[in-house]
């Protein structure tokens, strides 16, 4: 079993014993509620214009870039629907998370890095806190509860923005778009959708956290962590999302 | 506090990072009232003490016994429970960058005293502890506006807000100017006198040593080499110990 004592399984088991002492930790008594809600205003509140402006963006291009192709086929009046079912399933959700990894995954590991290499942590530890309690059950908490919001928001905009993308070389009345958009969807879209958001954010707020708790090597390593916090949870997200889409077909939700 | 009761008794300690052995049987004793200084070259294992001793890190063997508890047999609650009588000087402030003077003093207090006693008595105990470093002016300032002397009282007020019986000090005149430094050494002293606290000071700065220390362990290849008063280590004739004093 040579091949499991290498740094990507050790790196691996490391990151399972973190997210093990996360549900540890957070069943323990005082709960740290005022961290927890400044952290969903700098995650979720903070977050919010950069995921919308992306989000208004993704539903105008999408459905610019779906037209021709439609057409081609004379079903440019399935716009609407075939662009919303996008947007709520697939693309919203993920584009949102990989936002999310980017920034909120970055900020937590670049944060918690430079706490670590200027012994903040220690002095929290010393001071009769519990610095992971404090930091990183805080942090993960508002991320997993955020990204789902910052998810949702992003579909509502997107699909404004998918709305006047299709009125920009057509003429579709507001009251037929949204007819024709949720005629499309069902509660079989969204509740997967919302569903595996909670699991993006979780993997970015644990990503982020540990690689920022586990930071070494001064400043260097706070540049590293935040890098790596952002190329991690960014493959996470995608890892999750071919999970889910698998877990979704075999619940016959497709 | 009693004279010569002990505040720490460490025995045998010893600490390994990999093949590299930092402490080997190292023990000590604090009193009461004693101000002790460890003195060593770098990377002699002075921090790796200091840090065994709050327990921000393990040791591989022996025993620390402080405030008459052993602190290996004690869980997270009863170490914390503890760690409010000790205060720890860090080497590089560690103040929490993000919050003001004000919330960084507070902050221990939020795991030590009930809410109804930090609504009522915290804003006393902060501007006392600041009056007592000389910063009271600071206390809405972010850490990023102070200068480096400043932030090193600014950190010794956060140690002395809960009035500890114990404080580490981990290299607290590196990186400061002279004269800084010997404020900081001065400050040190009056502390002492007006909390009445026990120290351990973690240092290679002489004059800072000769300044705080009643007694002052050199800590040569992981092992108590020798311990005295600075002026009796100081006339010393082993090599390896007046090598500090040249």
């Amino acid at each position: 079993m040579k091949f499991i004592d290498t740094p990507f399984f050790k790196e691996v088991g490391d990151i399972a014993r973190f997210t093990g002492r996360f549900f540890r930790e957070i069943v323990k008594p005082r709960q740290e509620y005022e961290e927890f809600i400044n952290q969903c205003f700098w995650i979720g509140y903070k977050s919010f214009p950069l995921v919308s402006i992306t989000g208004f963006i993704m539903g105008i291009v999408l459905t610019i870039q779906s037209r021709p192709t439609l057409v081609e086929f004379g079903a440019a009046s399935l716009l609407p629907s075939m662009v919303s079912v996008s947007l709520v399933r697939e693309i919203s959700p993920v584009i949102t998370a990989l936002i999310c990894a980017g920034k909120i995954g970055s900020g937590i590991g670049a944060e918690l890095g430079s706490m670590r290499v200027t012994e903040q942590i220690d002095a929290m530890e010393v001071s009769g806190t519990n610095p992971f309690k404090y930091l990183v059950v805080t942090r993960v908490m508002a991320s997993t509860m955020m990204v789902p919001v910052l998810s949702t928001l992003a579909i509502a905009i997107s699909l404004y923005g998918s709305y006047l993308g299709v009125n920009l070389k057509g003429s579709v009345s507001w009251s037929l778009f949204w007819y024709q958009a949720f005629d499309a969807l069902s509660y079989g879209d969204f509740i997967p959708s919302i569903t595996k958001t909670f699991f993006f954010g979780f993997a970015i707020g644990i990503v982020g956290c540990y690689k920022g708790y586990n930071s070494q090597k001064g400043t260097e390593g706070v540049g590293r962590s935040a890098t790596t916090a952002v190329i991690v949870a960014s493959l996470m997200v995608f890892i999750l999302d071919l999970i889910a889409v698998q877990v979704t077909d075999l619940l016959g939700l497709t | 506090m009693e004279p010569n009761k002990s505040i720490i008794e460490i025995s045998k300690l010893n600490k390994s990072f990999g093949e590299n052995h930092v402490l080997k049987d190292f023990s000590m004793r604090l009193d009461s009232g004693e101000s002790l200084v460890i003195l060593g070259k770098s990377g002699s294992g002075k921090s790796v003490l200091i840090k065994c001793i709050i327990k921000l890190l393990e040791p591989d063997s022996g025993k620390i016994m402080v405030l008459d508890q052993d602190i290996s047999k004690l869980d997270q609650d009863e170490m914390d429970l503890l760690r409010k009588d000790i205060g720890f000087l860090f080497q590089s402030n560690a103040l929490y960058d993000s919050m003001t003077i004000r919330e960084n003093l507070e902050f221990p207090l939020r795991r030590h005293w009930t809410k109804e006693e930090r609504e009522s008595l915290a804003e006393d105990a902060v501007i006392e502890a600041l009056e007592d470093v000389g910063l009271a002016h600071t206390v809405d300032m972010m850490p990023i506006e102070l200068s480096g002397g400043m932030r090193k009282r600014i950190a010794l007020a956060r140690t002395l807000i809960l009035k500890p019986k114990l404080i580490l000090y981990d290299e607290p005149t590196t990186g400061l100017d002279p004269i800084t430094s010997r404020e900081i050494s001065e400050l040190m002293i009056s502390i002492q006198d007006k909390y009445k606290a026990s120290s351990v000071i973690i240092s290679h700065d002489m004059n800072c040593i000769q300044m705080t220390s009643n007694r002052v362990i050199a800590l040569i290849e992981g092992r108590n080499y020798m311990a005295d008063t600075y002026e009796n280590l100081m006339k010393s004739t082993d090599p390896k110990v007046s090598e500090f004093f040249r």
